[in-house]
C-alpha cells in the first residue's frame, strides 16, 4: 500500500491545460439548444461510445480522452455504460452493415436532445472503407449527425473540440 | 531437420508439385488428397497457420478457384495448394485435424461459396443471417460496388438444456469503449459451461476492398485492418509486396520499421496491463499505465507525426527518419518509462488482491494452445515459444538479440508477465536499435508487379504473427490479399479458456486476450 500511495504522490497531477479552440475542420449541424441546456450539458455531459465498424483506431483516442493527460472528467464528461443516460453518442467507424441495426436501436434508446457526434473520418463519410456491399459510408447514412470530426484518428484534442462545438 | 515439403512429397509422391521459386514452397496436391496432406503434417507438428480460397476466374485458364492452407513448423512456412472446378468448389475438411480451421472453413463457405465437405458445422461466419444466401462477396462475380439487400434468416445458437442452465448474451454493443461482438454464455449458478462467440459485426470488406486498389496505395487501408496494430499490418503487406517485386529495403529503413514496432508493443503493452488491472478493480494500474502509454504516443506525435505512426511504413521503406536529437528523445522517454514501470511491477507482485484474481483464471493449457495453434502473447503465456522475430528474423532482428518470453501457467497472470517481460525486452530492443541504426537512405523503389506472381510475409505484431498472402492477377492486378491477423486464431483459444470460470472474471480474461474485432472481422 505504501508503495502505491509514494507513486501516486511521486506522479502528482499530470493533467494537460487543454485549450479549446473553434475547430474550422469540424462541422456542426443541427443542434438546436437553448442557454440552459447548453449550460446544463457544458457541466455534465454523459457519453455513449458506439463503434459501427470501426479499425479500433478511433477507439484508441477516445480512451485517451480518459487518461489523467487529459482527464475528461474535468471537463464534465462523462462514459455511460448505458445509451439509456447518455446526452450524446460517439460513433466511430464506417457504418458496418452487421452493425446497422445495433447502431438504430442505441440511437433509438437514447433520450432527447440524442447528440450524435461522427468520431474519425470513417465516421464521416466512410474513410478509406468507402461505400461497399459492407460499408454503408458515413454514419449519417443510418442515424442523424450533429457534430463531424475529421482525422485518421482524431487527436483526443480534436475530440474535445467537437466536444466544445456544442456549447458554442 | 526435415523439411516439411519433403515430408510430403515422400507420401505423395509424383501427386505432389513443389514449386521451389515461390516464398513460402508451394505443393500442389490434388483436391480430394487436401486433408491427407494436413494431416501428414499434422503428424510433423506443424501448427495451421491458415486457410484460404481465391477466385481464378480473372487470373489464370483453368478459372475455376483454388483452396490453400499454411503451416508453420519452427522457421519454416510451407503452403498447399489444390485446384478446385468452376461449378462445384469443394475440398476435404481439415476440422479432422486441426480445431483452427473450424473457423477458416466457416469462413471460406460464408465469403467465397467453396464447400468445405465434411465439415461438422454449416452455420455462416462473418457472414450474417441475413445476407441473401448467395452473396459471396470475395467471389470475382460479385459487384462489391453495390449495397446489398437483406433477407429474413435467423442464427442457430448453440443451446444448454437441463435444471439452472441460464443464458446471458452480451452484445454486439458492450458496456466499454471496445469494438462490437457478441457473446452469449450458458451458465448454472456462477460457472460458466460454456462461452460462444459471434463475430463479424465490424466486417468491412477489406479484403474485397483491396482487389480494387493500387499496390502502393493499399499500404494505407492495410494499416487501417487494425488501427492499434497500424505498423504491424502496413509492414507485413509492405514486406509480402517488397517480397514478390524483389524490392531492396535500404538498411536503415528496415531498422526504422523494427523501431516503429517496438513502440507499437510497448504502448499496446502498456495499455493493456493497466486494462487488465482495471478489470480487476486495480485502478492504479490503469491510470498508470496510461500515462505512460501517452506519453509514448506523444513522442511519437512529436517525431513521426502521427500518434499511431500510422502511413509511415511504405512499400520500399519508410517515410519518416530521425536525427540524433530524436534518437536522444527516445532515449531519455524510454528511461523515465522504464524507471516507473519497475515501480509499477513491484506494485502489481506484492498486491495479493490482484494476485487473487489474476492466478488460475482463464487458464488455456499448453496442450491446447498447441491444439488450437494459437500465436502471440497467447500462445507465449501458455509455454509455445512463438515469435516470428526469433523464429524468422527478418533484419534487423537477425542482428538484435530477441527474448521471447515463455511461461506455462496460460491463465491471466501469464498473459499479463509476457506483457511484462516484453515491454522490458523491447525497450532494450529500441536502445540497441539506437545505438547501432546504420545510415543509408529510407525509401527503395518497389518494381512492377509481374502477373500471376504471390507475396508472403509474416510480422510478429503486439498481438503475435501477422501474415499477409498478395496474389497478382494476369494484369499484375491485386487479385488476392489474404490477411491473417492473430485474433484469426486466438478468439476461438478465448471459448476454451472461459469453461469453467465465473461469469465475472470474464471481462478479465477477455482483456487478458485482447484480440482485435476489426482484424478478425475484416
Ligand atoms: S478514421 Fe481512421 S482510425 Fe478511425 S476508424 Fe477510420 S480508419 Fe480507423
Amino acid at each position: 500500500m505504501i508503495r502505491i500511495l509514494r507513486q501516486i504522490f511521486r506522479t502528482g497531477i499530470v493533467t494537460d491545460r487543454t485549450s479549446h479552440i473553434d475547430d474550422p475542420r469540424i462541422k456542426v449541424v443541427g443542434i438546436n439548444l437553448d442557454a440552459s441546456s447548453k449550460k446544463c450539458l457544458r457541466r455534465s455531459m454523459t457519453v455513449r461510445q458506439v463503434d459501427a465498424g470501426s479499425c479500433n483506431g478511433c477507439e484508441l483516442e477516445i480512451h485517451a480522452m480518459n487518461n489523467p493527460v487529459y482527464d475528461c472528467e474535468r471537463l464534465g464528461i462523462h462514459f455511460s455504460a448505458s445509451p439509456r443516460f447518455a446526452d450524446v453518442l460517439l460513433v466511430t467507424g464506417p457504418a458496418a452493415i452487421n452493425m446497422e441495426i445495433a447502431l438504430r436501436r442505441t440511437y433509438d434508446a437514447v433520450p432527447a436532445p440524442k447528440i450524435v457526434i461522427a468520431v474519425g473520418d470513417c465516421a464521416c463519410n466512410g474513410g478509406i472503407f468507402g461505400e461497399t456491399y459492407a460499408s454503408l459510408g458515413g454514419i449519417d447514412k443510418v442515424i442523424p449527425v450533429n457534430v463531424y470530426i475529421p482525422g485518421c484518428p482524431p487527436t483526443p484534442s480534436d475530440i474535445f473540440n467537437g466536444f466544445y462545438k456544442i456549447f458554442l | 531437420m526435415k523439411r516439411l515439403e519433403d515430408t510430403l512429397v515422400a507420401v505423395f509422391g509424383s501427386d505432389a508439385t513443389r514449386d521451389e521459386n515461390i516464398n513460402p514452397v508451394t505443393c500442389c496436391v490434388p483436391a480430394q488428397r487436401f486433408a491427407e496432406a494436413a494431416g501428414i503434417l499434422k503428424e510433423s507438428s506443424a501448427f495451421l497457420c491458415a486457410q484460404w480460397t481465391t477466385d481464378d476466374t480473372l487470373a489464370d485458364s483453368h478459372g475455376g478457384f483454388s483452396v490453400y492452407a499454411c503451416f508453420r513448423e519452427g522457421a519454416q512456412y510451407l503452403i498447399v495448394k489444390s485446384a478446385l472446378s468452376h461449378d462445384n468448389p469443394a475440398f476435404p475438411s481439415l476440422t479432422k485435424h486441426y480445431l483452427p480451421a473450424y473457423r477458416f472453413e466457416r469462413q471460406i463457405w460464408s465469403l467465397m461459396g467453396v464447400t468445405p465437405v465434411g465439415h461438422p458445422d454449416s452455420r455462416p461466419w462473418i457472414k450474417f443471417e441475413d445476407w441473401r444466401k448467395d452473396a459471396w462477396p470475395l467471389r470475382k462475380s460479385f459487384d462489391a460496388a453495390k449495397p446489398m439487400p437483406r433477407v429474413a434468416g435467423q442464427y442457430l445458437w448453440l443451446r444448454a438444456e437441463g435444471e439452472g442452465v441460464y443464458e446471458i448474451p452480451v452484445g454486439p454493443v458492450h458496456a466499454g469503449i471496445i469494438e462490437p461482438g457478441h457473446f452469449r454464455f450458458q451458465a448454472v449458478g456462477e460457472t460458466i459451461l460454456n462461452l460462444e462467440e459471434r463475430l463479424g459485426y465490424v466486417h468491412k470488406g477489406i479484403e474485397k476492398r483491396f482487389e480494387s486498389m493500387s499496390w502502393l496505395s493499399a499500404v494505407k487501408l492495410a494499416g487501417r485492418v487494425s488501427g492499434d496494430t497500424t505498423v504491424a499490418h502496413s509492414m507485413a503487406y509492405s514486406m509480402a509486396l517488397e517480397s514478390m517485386t524483389f524490392c531492396h529495403v535500404p538498411q536503415r529503413a528496415q531498422w526504422l520499421r523494427a523501431l516503429f514496432l517496438e513502440r507499437e508493443r510497448i504502448a499496446n503493452h502498456l495499455g493493456d496491463i493497466g486494462a487488465i488491472c482495471n478489470d480487476a478493480a486495480f485502478s492504479f494500474m490503469l491510470y498508470q499505465c496510461s500515462r505512460l502509454k501517452e506519453i509514448m504516443l506523444a513522442t511519437n506525435h512529436k517525431l513521426f507525426g502521427h500518434r499511431f505512426i500510422m502511413d509511415r511504413v511504405v512499400p520500399g521503406g519508410v517515410t519518416v527518419d530521425i536525427d540524433d536529437n530524436a534518437k536522444n528523445e527516445i532515449r531519455s522517454e524510454l528511461d523515465f518509462i522504464e524507471k516507473n514501470f519497475d515501480k509499477l511491477v513491484a506494485i502489481y507482485e506484492e498486491s495479493s488482491s490482484l494476485e487473487d484474481r489474476v492466478r488460475n483464471t482463464g487458464i488455456l493449457s499448453p496442450e491446447l494452445a498447441r491444439q488450437l495453434c494459437t500465436v502471440g502473447v497467447v500462445a507465449r503465456g501458455s509455454g509455445l515459444s512463438v515469435d516470428c522475430r526469433v523464429d524468422n528474423p527478418c533484419p534487423p532482428y537477425d542482428s538484435l538479440a530477441v527474448e521471447a518470453a515463455a511461461l506455462t501457467s496460460g491463465d491471466v497472470h501469464a498473459r499479463v508477465w509476457v506483457r511484462v517481460v516484453e515491454i522490458r525486452s523491447s525497450i532494450r530492443l529500441i536502445r540497441d536499435i539506437l545505438n547501432a541504426i546504420p545510415a543509408s537512405g529510407i525509401a527503395g523503389q518497389c518494381n512492377g508487379v509481374s502477373p500471376d506472381s504471390t507475396g508472403f510475409a509474416a510480422v510478429e505484431g503486439w498481438r503475435g504473427e501477422i501474415i499477409y498472402w498478395l496474389h497478382a492477377g494476369h494484369k499484375g492486378e491485386i487479385n488476392r490479399c489474404m490477411i491473417r491477423d492473430p485474433s484469426s486464431v486466438n478468439w476461438l483459444a478465448l471459448e476454451y479458456a472461459i469453461k469453467g470460470n465465473i461469469v465475472p472474471d470474464f471481462p478479465l480474461c477477455n482483456k487478458s486476450f485482447n484480440q482485435s474485432y476489426s482484424g478478425h472481422d475484416l
